[in-house]
């Protein structure tokens, strides 16, 4: 019987819709995955001996241990996003002579096979190896890897069990803070004492069992529970959330795009990949952080202004590339009714607009590291609203991908072509070329002026670039309904 | 009010569509059946301009639907799910179709109360998004949007799927009101022919994208309409 699930479990692999994409974004992916992989095992590899260097009289494997909390909180804190237990697979297999039990144990054991699991043990693999071929007793290190392999496990099993409710992942991350607090104004050695904890572990190889057994008991619990609930009213049922109905009555203010706005608000607000973007925008005002006071770049380095135009554009190019493919699952209903299609443009242009607009509000701060990355940010700013906002959604017209609204947010790529790479040429790298090829031949100034008014110039003839832009989109619709019509693409 | 003249709709060899002349008076009641396949979603696609005839072409009220725009205001359709905003309640969507055909909200609302019975208390204040009703309730929606800010030309694919029996049977008696009462042009598909033997005052036959069959629906149509289905 478990060799059908399995079975399953490939074909659903390689025959779902994200295999067939393009070459480009599956390299790409495949590229992050074994850079992640690579990041792991080097870090697992040289670990050893960077805490050797660091802390000479200490056991590395002291240290190592100190931090082992922190990992099992942090671990279960992101899990929380980042792993569902996927119940509805199961569905179909409901109405098969095939036992519940089985079932059960199915989505469980496969859960345990999840990616998520994979990625510690490509820290803890070669870090162990190195710890042998370093003279640790290899009995001690093995039932130390079996601990971690279990402990894994159970942070596998209990992140279902705690799934169900967000007061859990409040309560995760006030521990994590206060034990860090804890520590960090000295109040109480948290990790000595945690960590002589789980030193034991690795000092008595016998102690495998107890992680093992937690693994265990968590996997049983998630049995029992699940194992009764397995109808369609009970665990496998979609969620509904209770809908508000907002008026967004300040929105009539815009006169003729107000209807739009408040679709574009409503859009964005309901659904989770679009929420996402939001937050994900708000977070990358930290982007500066990296760069700026770095002494190798200098005061007015192309660096800056790359980061300037990413920072200001973030939510431009997140959301943006994916015009108009977020109304892609009614876009035939827009395009039956009297829509103007240049109102439907405008309110994606505004919310853009006003986008930038406060992404460079929230970028003021940075002049804390000198008047001229102000200077540069509110260059690329102009530059964002004058010439990237109609460039990107010119570049909208070419999206003949379908997303699915309510598609998860994390690592969906769905609506991705090779449009989304193309963009990014002229959004980001033409004004890093104008940018460093003025700086260096005239100056800093005419460097910046240049951008600025290129931007001025593009926000005060943005009329006609919008008229542009709707012929295009007007010039490919029928492709686009073809396209946004096709699931699974 | 409608005229088809020498349409073709061609995807690579296979020809899916093919009316060398098709006229629909205003004020009709027109059906349109034939089984999986025989080009009715492909014909209704190609009146609203949403796929491009390869020959021919289609002329709504003196507007040549694939050149002009400006039989958007006056045409209103439901073909599937997809015209739905699966993330707005059903108020917000009827509102949001009101705006753009024109009509405020007090409009829209007047409109809405006609259809208290159709919606059998399961559309309006619910507290749901419309991605979260049932397929017979979206439909529900869908179908009243369609009748939103006065429109001269109604297209309903397959109204009376997924509804329930009591909805089916009020669903008739309105499109036959909008036709009779109001002067409205209604095109109806469906696969059920006892349905549209009710409603439609004319029935066209399609098969393979060809029209096969033109009748003006009397007592005998049924019978005939089942003893050419029966093959």
């Amino acid at each position: 019987m478990f060799k059908h699930f399995v079975n399953l479990q490939w074909k659903s692999f390689f025959r779902s819709s994200n295999f067939g994409k393009g070459l480009a974004l599956k390299l790409l992916m495949g590229f992050f995955a074994i850079y992640m992989m690579v990041s792991f095992a080097g870090l697992g590899v040289a670990l050893y001996f960077i805490l050797k260097k660091a802390f000479p009289d200490t056991d590395p494997m002291l240290i190592v241990s100190g931090y082992m909390l922190y990992w099992v909180l942090i671990e279960l804190f992101f899990r929380y996003f980042m792993q569902k237990l996927p119940v509805m697979d199961i569905k179909p297999l409901l109405l098969y002579p095939i036992n519940k039990g089985k079932i059960t144990h199915y989505i469980l054991v496969k859960s345990g096979l999840s990616g998520y699991n994979f990625l510690s043990l490509f820290f803890a693999v070669p870090f162990s190896i190195v710890l042998m071929a370093q003279g640790y007793p290899i009995l001690n290190v093995l039932g130390w890897l079996g601990a971690i392999i279990g402990m894994v496990l159970t942070i596998n099993y209990t992140n279902f069990i705690i799934n169900k409710s967000d007061k859990v992942l409040l309560i995760i991350g006030v521990v994590i803070l206060v034990l860090y607090g804890l520590e960090y104004f000295k109040v109480f050695p948290v990790k000595d004492y945690v960590g002589q904890l789980f030193y034991s572990l690795f000092e008595n190889p016998i102690l495998v069992i107890i992680p093992l057994g937690l693994a265990v008991g968590t996997y049983f619990i998630n049995y029992a529970f699940l194992r009764k609930r397995l109808y369609l009213d009970a665990s496998i049922k979609k969620k509904t959330i209770e809908a508000t109905t907002s008026e967004l009555g300040w929105t009539k203010r815009f006169g003729d795009i107000a209807p739009f706005l408040q679709l574009d608000l409503k859009l964005i607000w309901r659904n989770k990949r679009t929420k996402m973007q939001v937050f994900i925008s708000l977070a990358f005002i930290l982007y500066g952080l990296i760069f700026y006071g770095m002494d190798p770049y200098g005061e007015t380095s192309t660096i800056f202004l790359f980061v300037g135009i990413f920072m200001t554009g973030v939510f431009l190019s997140n959301f943006g590339q994916f015009i108009p493919a977020w109304d892609s699952e009614y876009y035939s209903m827009m395009m039956s009714q009297n829509i103007p299609l240049r109102k439907y443009l405008e309110s994606k242009a505004g919310l853009i607009s006003v986008s930038v607009v406060v992404m460079f509000l929230l970028s003021i701060p940075y002049v804390y590291f000198g008047w001229k990355i102000l200077a540069i940010n509110l260059g690329c700013a102009l530059y964002n609203l004058g010439v990237n906002v109609p460039v990107i959604l010119f570049f909208g017209s070419f999206n003949k991908k379908r997303i699915d609204l309510n598609k998860s947010a994390i690592g969906n790529m769905q609506g991705t072509s090779a449009t989304q790479f193309l963009v990014l040429l002229p959004l980001m790298v033409v004004p890093s070329v104008i940018y460093f090829t003025l700086k260096t031949f005239v100056s800093f100034e005419a460097a910046l002026i240049t951008l600025s008014v290129m931007g001025i110039i593009g926000f005060a003839l943005r009329k006609t670039l919008l008229d542009k832009v709707t012929e295009a989109y007007r010039k490919r619709k029928y492709k686009m309904i073809a396209g946004f019509r096709e699931q699974n693409s | 009010m409608i005229t088809t003249q020498h349409l073709t709709k061609r995807y690579g060899n296979q020809l899916v569509l093919n009316i060398e002349y098709l006229e629909i008076p205003k004020g009709q009641s027109f059906g349109l059946v034939g089984n999986n396949g025989a080009g009715k979603t492909t014909y209704f696609s190609l009146l609203l301009d949403l796929i491009q005839p390869t020959t021919g072409h289609i002329v709504n009220n003196d507007i040549q639907v694939n050149t002009s725009e400006e039989w958007k205001p006056f045409t209103s359709s439901f073909i599937d799910e997809s015209f739905l905003i699966g993330y707005l309640t059903p108020e917000e969507y009827f509102h949001f179709i009101g705006e753009l055909r024109g009509q405020n909200k007090a409009d829209v609302n007047a409109l809405l109360s006609n259809f208290e019975d159709f919606f059998h208390g399961e559309i309006l204040g619910q507290r749901k998004y419309l991605r979260d009703l049932s397929k017979g309730n979206q439909k529900k929606a869908g179908i009243v949007a369609s009748f939103i800010g006065n429109p001269e030309v109604i297209i309903l694919d397959e109204p009376f799927a997924n509804l329930d029996p009591t909805t089916q049977i009020r669903l008739k008696a309105i499109i036959r009101d909008l036709a009779a009462k109001q002067g409205i042009t209604v095109l109806v598909s469906s696969h059920d022919l006892m349905h549209i033997t009710e409603v439609c005052e004319r029935i066209v036959v399609l098969n393979k994208g060809e029209i096969v069959k033109d009748i003006q629906t009397s007592t005998e149509t049924l019978r005939e309409l089942e003893s050419f289905f029966a093959g």
